[in-house]
């Protein structure tokens, strides 16, 4: 075996997990940009999704049923929690909108946990997407390879509809002046809204493919991701789209290769035995993000803000 | 509204207090519900259950007691485990059931002996939950045994040289059973490989690709339920060759039903096989049938888990307990369980000195790939342990 | 207004001591079993940790969330450090007794528990500090993350044991004075906590209201304003998390006492959440309201809502909807309730001794 058999795999891995991860940053860095708000509860919507799909599933309808409905119900719920617990504050301190996210996550987390008792939940398999295929070294499920395809055409999507249509525009302004736009007749609140459904529809499109991949679902499933996720948008310069793509699959990438250090290291003879680094394989994505924040706080993309006294 | 509020409070707190008249007695239940090893908790209480469904009196001397079960969450975590065992503390249980997973066992251990209440250890194998106090006992077989029949196995059976270990971080359990596997493994001349990862791991591909680029010949991972379907899954995707190993957390239907239909090879050792005593066997399948609930809490259907089994005997080894101190007294059945001795449906209990069952053999299960059973491939024993 | 105030102070103390007297005398005459005790243990602990919170979130204005990163790193330290020698090579079973042979005496323990947190503190501070209000809260966050992550590593093994869980250090219940037979004759098991939370808890009031405390206030108002009239903004928001994280790795170390054993992977951002949401229900730049809502919070989440968590009869009627988990629900219900339209929590920023006991309105902002 050479070096890249040996690292291949671990790249895949990392393009897959990066590629999700990429779904979940888009709803952070758009949310971002637009409320300067830190939605902690977008992690948890990305399980809700999944738990949705396990419930929706079970019921017996047919798959091509389940998924439009996932979806629906995803952005309904992202729509909702915008409406309830954000926007009574929008003219209250920076501070109480995040409380009041902390607080929306924690809710989501104990409902969840209340309606499965608590339990794993198995996500449906999905036809197609979860067929095994063969790429070079590796064997793995199908949806590894959909997952980065499919993320860049969601994104050049998005991105057009940012730059060509009337409510890309209104959202372009509103996240560089909030109000000056109010003031130039832009409906706010219908901007934010639109912003939380983009949002929560790739956050939903994102949890199908995270969980195929790695099929159980609890109420603590999103929080991790949804913590790399925000740290892949910050990466990239928080409110750039391409920007938290981009710092996405560089975390699941890093994370993956983090996991086989200890046999990269060994196979090319630089280490004897196993040293345990892939207990660092979540702390590094945080060591990564601290770093980032002093050397360049605005991230790869990100545009320089002057504060304003 | 608020003299309603009020009413309703006093009805329910008079309710308890009218079931007091008659002659009750507590035992605790200290099981996970909910967290990663929920699945197997519920199991496990389903035993005890079923045990408390056949025989529900108990007559201590001359009086006949009504056993009440009292069911406290630990919720798979370290830190919820305080919070529950001071509930059954204050609930003034005499003897404790539980639990299942060994951490949470060690974490909620000084509350029982805080309150002199004897426990009693159903699947908890780390040696750590009974060594050093005089209040902790269990009746199935520990770890340092464990590991000695599953690396036999491994060596004889699987004819492995490597073996690649996998364990959550932290969890007692885990990894105290991989340093026992690793002990015994390396005494017969093998290789060994420890990974860990951290608590709420979903992604376990790198690991899997990892044991794989170690050249190893088996899969060794005793960790939840929760992780092991998701590690079986993962590598069914990934076209894993070798073979998965497993203790006695893997023994449940939800990992049959994980593995059914893959082209893993899944082996664990465990404490019952389906089939050893009819009539539990029929009277416990009938019990689930008849209630939903219970089903559900068994996993969707009636495959026997030998969790269930431990849960069973655990509790009339309890109610032995009681009838030889002949009090409800938590001290007097701590002096009266070292004595006690039953025949369990998982085999003759006996405790040794430390309070550990006296156990020399484990079953050796693996599951049929087409029909997700469990099948029995040996019982295995290990001499000088 | 000076006399006021002292009104204001004799009155708090009178019923501070009035609060340890009854502790002490429900300790002696309710059984030790009652849950009661431990909603006053760990509502002890909490209110330490949540007041350490406030310091930094309500008073100065930094909006950090690595308080469990510093509480595990509190409570590590205490158990490394306090372990009886004989009780070693049971704990680090997998490590041969560990490196540390040498037992230090608890109190000494705690506070150099704290001060390691502080130590950290101070690193990470240089840093990070210069950030502002929300990339400041995620990198501490992400701080958090990485403690547990370098104390779970099985290289640093023989001193931290690894993952593996810490234990057989001395708890609370060993601060009962017991005879000869091992039977308890005066219980402390709750008063202490109570005093070691009271010490700490009044050692931040006396900062607070001390010229550090003032120029804390004028950097939460108004950091260009507070630097133009002279306050070093590094130095004091240093001050300012390092003694916060002090309290949180001691309350870490209370922690370990009240749970009796530590595990690295317990010490989760939920925990930070939960601190936080205690805090803002309490009323963000008000310790009394802090140390009322970690009392509140934790005797509804352990106590006084369980029965939701378990079904209910009334008569013949099943109450629908109890059961596992229920109570969590109806408790992040209520969080939310407060945080949206109670967003001054209990107290606002009052604090006991500044209420007006003597009946005149008080105007707003003459509290000083």
């Amino acid at each position: 075996m050479n070096v890249w058999d040996t690292v291949f795999p671990y790249l895949l891995s990392g393009i897959s997990v990066g590629g999700q991860y990429a779904l979940i940053a888009i709803g952070y860095t758009m949310v971002y940009g637009i409320l300067r708000l830190i939605n902690f509860a977008h992690g948890d919507v990305f399980m809700v999704a999944g738990i949705v799909m396990v419930y929706i599933a079970s019921s017996g309808l047919p798959i091509w049923v389940c998924i439009p409905l996932v979806l629906l119900i995803t952005v309904f719920v992202g729509f909702l929690i915008e409406r309830v617990a954000y926007k009574p504050l929008r003219s209250a301190p920076r501070m109480s909108v995040m409380i009041s996210a902390i607080g929306v996550s924690y809710a989501l987390q104990n409902l969840v946990l209340y309606v499965t008792g608590g339990l794993n939940k198995q996500y449906p398999t999905i036809p197609w997407i979860s067929d095994t295929v063969v790429i070079g070294p590796a064997k793995t499920k199908l949806v590894t390879v959909i997952t980065p395809i499919l993320v860049i055409a969601l994104v050049v999507a998005l991105v057009l509809l940012i730059n060509k249509t009337k409510i890309g525009m209104a959202m372009r302004a509103v996240s560089k002046d909030f109000e000056t736009s109010q003031l130039m007749g832009i409906k706010i609140n219908n901007v934010i809204s639109a912003t939380f459904i983009i949002g929560s529809f790739l956050a939903g499109v994102g949890s199908i493919l995270y969980f195929t991949n790695y099929p159980t679902v609890i109420q603590t499933s999103g929080a991790m991701p949804g913590l790399k996720a925000f740290v892949a948008a910050v990466f990239g310069g928080i409110g750039s789209i391409p920007g938290a793509v981009i710092g996405a699959f560089i975390i699941g990438i890093m994370e993956n290769i983090i996991k086989g250090l200890d046999v990269i290291l060994f196979k090319a003879g630089i280490i004897s035995g196993p040293m345990g680094l892939a207990t660092f394989s979540d702390a590094f994505t945080f060591a990564l993000l601290i770093v980032i924040l002093i050397v360049k706080p605005t991230g790869l993309f990100g545009e320089k803000v002057t504060d304003k006294v | 509204m608020k003299k309603m509020i009020a009413l309703v409070l006093a009805v329910m707190m008079l309710v308890p207090a009218f079931a007091l008249a008659d002659n009750i007695i507590k035992i605790g239940v200290y099981e996970p519900a909910s967290g990663d090893s929920g699945a197997g908790g519920k199991q496990e209480t389903l035993g005890v259950q079923y045990a408390n469904f056949k025989t529900p009196t108990v007559t201590i001397g001359d009086t006949e007691y009504k056993v009440e079960l009292v069911t406290a969450d630990n919720g798979s975590s370290t830190d919820k485990a305080p919070s529950a065992a001071q509930k059954l503390v204050s609930e003034n249980v005499s003897v404790v059931l539980g639990s299942y997973g060994s951490g949470v066992s060690i974490a909620g251990s000084d509350y029982f002996k805080n309150a002199n209440i004897p426990a009693i250890g159903l699947t908890c194998t780390n040696p750590q939950v009974t060594a050093g106090n005089s209040h902790y006992f269990r009746i199935c077989f520990l770890d340092p045994f464990q590991g000695t029949v599953l690396a036999n196995y491994a060596k004889d059976a699987l004819g492995a040289s490597t073996v690649y270990c996998l364990g959550e971080l932290g969890n007692d359990y885990d990894q105290g059973l991989i340093t026992y596997f690793k002990q015994a493994f390396e005494g017969l001349g093998g290789m060994v490989i420890t990974e860990s990862f951290p608590t709420g791991t979903a992604d376990f591909t790198s690991y899997l690709t990892n044991a794989t680029a170690y050249g190893a010949d088996v899969f060794f991972c005793p960790v939840s339920i929760a992780y092991s379907t998701q590690i079986i899954q993962q590598a069914s995707a990934q076209g894993l060759a070798i073979a998965i190993l497993g203790g006695d957390t893997l023994d449940s239907n939800v990992v049959a039903d994980a593995t059914k239909g893959t082209n893993v090879k899944v082996v664990i050792t465990t404490f019952y096989q389906e089939g050893a005593n009819e009539e539990f066997d029929t009277g416990f399948k009938a019990w689930l049938n008849e209630n939903p609930d219970m089903l559900t809490n068994n996993g969707g259907n009636d495959v026997i888990s030998a969790v269930s089994v431990m849960g069973y005997d655990g509790y009339y080894t309890a109610l032995a307990a009681l009838q030889a101190a002949g009090s409800v007294d938590g001290a007097a059945v701590m002096a009266a369980l070292p004595a006690v001795t039953i025949d369990g449906v998982s085999g003759h209990i006996a405790f040794d000195e430390t309070g550990d069952a006296i156990r020399t053999s484990a079953f050796v299960k693996t599951v049929n790939n087409e029909t997700g059973a469990w099948e029995f491939v040996t019982e295995q024993s290990v001499s000088g342990n | 207004m000076k006399k006021k105030n002292n009104i204001g102070s004799y009155i708090t103390l009178g019923v501070v001591i009035l609060i340890y007297a009854a502790v002490f005398i429900a300790e002696q005459t309710i059984p030790s079993t009652s849950m009661l005790f431990t909603v006053l243990k760990k509502g002890a602990t909490y209110a330490l940790v949540a007041v350490s919170m406030n310091l930094l979130n309500g008073f100065t204005g930094i909006f950090s969330l690595g308080q469990a990163g510093f509480m595990l790193i509190g409570a590590y330290i205490y158990g490394i450090f306090t372990i009886p020698v004989s009780m070693r090579g049971q704990v680090y079973q997998y490590f041969d007794g560990g490196l540390v042979q040498f037992t230090l005496p608890i109190i000494i323990a705690m506070i150099l528990g704290g001060l390691a947190a502080a130590f950290f503190a101070f690193l990470i501070g240089l840093p990070v500090l210069r950030l502002k209000s929300d990339y400041l809260a995620i990198a501490t966050l992400g701080f958090a993350e990485i403690v547990r992550a370098i104390f779970q590593w099985n290289g640093l093994g023989p001193v931290t044991n690894g993952s593996n869980m810490l234990r057989s250090f001395p708890n609370f219940n060993d601060f009962n004075i017991t005879d000869a037979q091992g039977n308890v004759t005066v219980y402390l098991s709750t008063l202490i906590p109570f005093i070691m939370s009271g010490i700490c808890i009044l050692i931040i009031v006396l900062l607070i209201n001390s010229s550090y405390g003032r120029a804390f206030k004028a950097i939460r108002d108004d950091e260009v304003a507070a630097e133009a009239m002279g306050i070093n903004l590094a130095h004091h928001k240093r001050l300012a998390f390092c003694i916060s994280s002090f309290f949180a790795g001691v309350s870490g170390a209370m922690l370990a006492m009240y749970q009796t054993t530590v595990q690295a992977k317990s010490f989760t951002s939920a925990m930070t959440y939960e601190i936080l949401l205690i805090v803002v229900i309490g009323g963000i730049g008000s310790v009394t309201g802090s140390v009322l809502s970690s009392f509140l919070f934790v005797a509804c989440s352990e106590w006084w809502l369980r029965f939701l968590d378990e079904q209910q009869m009334i008569g013949d009627f099943q109450v629908p909807l109890l059961r596992n988990g229920f109570r969590l629900v109806v408790f992040s219900v209520i969080i939310m309730i407060v945080v949206l339209f109670f967003r001054r929590g209990i107290m606002g920023d009052r604090e006991l001794w500044n209420l007006n006991f003597t009946g005149r309105r008080k105007n707003k902002g003459d509290g000083k």
